[in-house]
């Protein structure tokens, strides 16, 4: 990481440090554990050390998430290759990761919603993450994810929609166990 | 049933990201459609729950520590990580071998250079993105038609060129990202073996080809006229140097 001289590490820190927080998240859920996120983010952030002098303005943002988000696939790629192929899968959905933290999590509404999200295919989980979370444009979502915006429109829409169908079944099942 | 429109404009509308045109013919549209209203309406009420539940992680504290460690200076840093003093022990090694070493240096060095980092970089994207099933472009054996895809998605000239008469069928094309540059990705196939071109502009001077193995592919890389080309593919390096000399006469 010290390959940089000391004006492009001042530009590092100042266009792209501010972003660590976006690059953690991201990997949190595409990763679904908050170990493996910490490792990945890192890596990325050294990485984008590395190819910083590529780097010629523009969205600082955008770019540092182009390399978290490849970086959170190739770790995918290698550690769980499984979870990269998977449409949806029902294993997946009723698994909770239970660390104290979690456990800890009062608000209800946050586990399930936590669930749901964690149980859509990886592709699904980055489009709803950079847009209601982090609250991404198209074209920076389309400049993230190398898709063209028309299709970051019809990824929107399936993936909302089947949030929404996961947390509508995950109720309908929670209210039939209750009668 | 769904409305024709739920999967385009209505994701726009919602999300404010139509043009003022457009955004006007969907509110036409939104007088006489049944299921488009409701759908906004279970929209707004999912986006408003992940906003109340507050799912936006920020990072630890101890990663933002690490990372601001490693970008101190090395003359600064206490104790160095442990990745980067193998680094250094590896620059050491390289060094001495330099030192002692007569030619054989030279493909210890070769491995260890940033074009064949790339290389290995776009072999190992490639092989993810064959895993994940995520190949989007077109598939066509007329360069013309792949030529013409590939216009307005690319900032340099592609040159996009059928060899079936040489043995090698241009089979289509394809965007891809490696190390945060779009690539673009011609695919040829010979007999029983598909061969990946992967093209991208440099900066660089032209070098001749450059050969690796990695994962069970052989790949080739070289520059010309400010285009960098690696070819992978599993089949016999010979194969892949044939292709790279169509390339570039």
């Amino acid at each position: 990481m010290n390959d940089l001289d000391a004006e492009d590490r001042q530009r590092f820190e100042h266009l792209v440090l501010p972003h660590v927080d976006a690059a953690f998240n991201l990997a949190r859920w595409l990763l679904r554990r908050r170990e493996d996120a910490e490792e990945v983010a890192q890596e990325a952030l050294l990485r984008a050390c590395r190819f910083f002098r590529g780097f010629h303005g523009g969205d600082a943002r955008a770019w540092l998430l182009q390399i978290v988000r490849n970086t959170c696939y190739s770790w995918l790629g290698k550690n769980r290759p499984r979870e990269m192929m998977v449409e949806f899968d029902e294993e997946l959905h009723p698994q909770t990761i239970a660390t104290p933290e979690s456990m800890a999590i009062v608000n209800e509404d946050r586990e399930r919603l936590t669930r749901a999200l964690e149980s859509l295919p990886p592709r699904f989980r980055e489009i709803l993450v950079l847009r209601e979370l982090e609250g991404c444009s198209y074209k920076e979502i389309a400049a993230i994810t190398s898709i063209p915006i028309g299709t970051v429109m019809s990824s929107l829409s399936r993936a909302r929609r089947q949030l929404y169908s996961v947390l509508t079944n995950s109720h309908q099942k929670e209210a039939a166990r209750e009668v | 049933m769904r409305c024709d429109f739920a999967d385009s404009l209505l994701q726009g509308y919602f999300d404010r990201e139509l043009s003022t045109a457009s955004a006007a013919e969907f509110e036409r549209h939104l007088q006489h459609c049944v299921h488009c209203p409701v759908e906004l309406v279970d929209m707004d009420m999912l986006s408003e729950r992940l906003q109340l539940a507050q799912l936006y992680e920020a990072a630890p504290a101890s990663l933002k520590k690490k990372i601001r460690a490693n970008l101190r200076p090395v003359g600064a840093a206490t104790a160095m990580s442990q990745p980067l003093l193998w680094h250094w022990l590896a620059a050491a090694a390289a060094i001495l071998l330099l030192v002692i070493g007569g030619w054989r240096v030279n493909s210890v060095l070769r491995t260890d250079d940033y074009q064949a980092e790339l290389a290995e970089e776009i072999v190992d994207a490639h092989v993810l993105s064959l895993q994940s099933g995520h190949l989007t472009g077109i598939r066509s054996n007329d360069e013309q038609v792949v030529k013409g895809w590939f216009k307005g998605r690319l900032k340099f000239a592609l040159p996009a060129r059928d060899f079936a008469n040489e043995g090698f069928a241009l089979q289509g094309g394809r965007l891809d990202v490696v190390d945060e540059r779009s690539v673009a990705v011609l695919v040829y196939a010979r007999s029983g073996h598909l061969f990946y071109v992967f093209i991208w502009p440099t900066r660089e001077r032209d070098t001749s080809p450059r050969l690796g193995s990695r994962q069970g592919y052989q790949w080739v890389d070289w520059r010309k006229g400010r285009i960098e080309f690696c070819a992978v593919s599993d089949a016999p390096t010979s194969d892949l140097q044939q292709l790279q000399r169509l390339f570039t006469n």
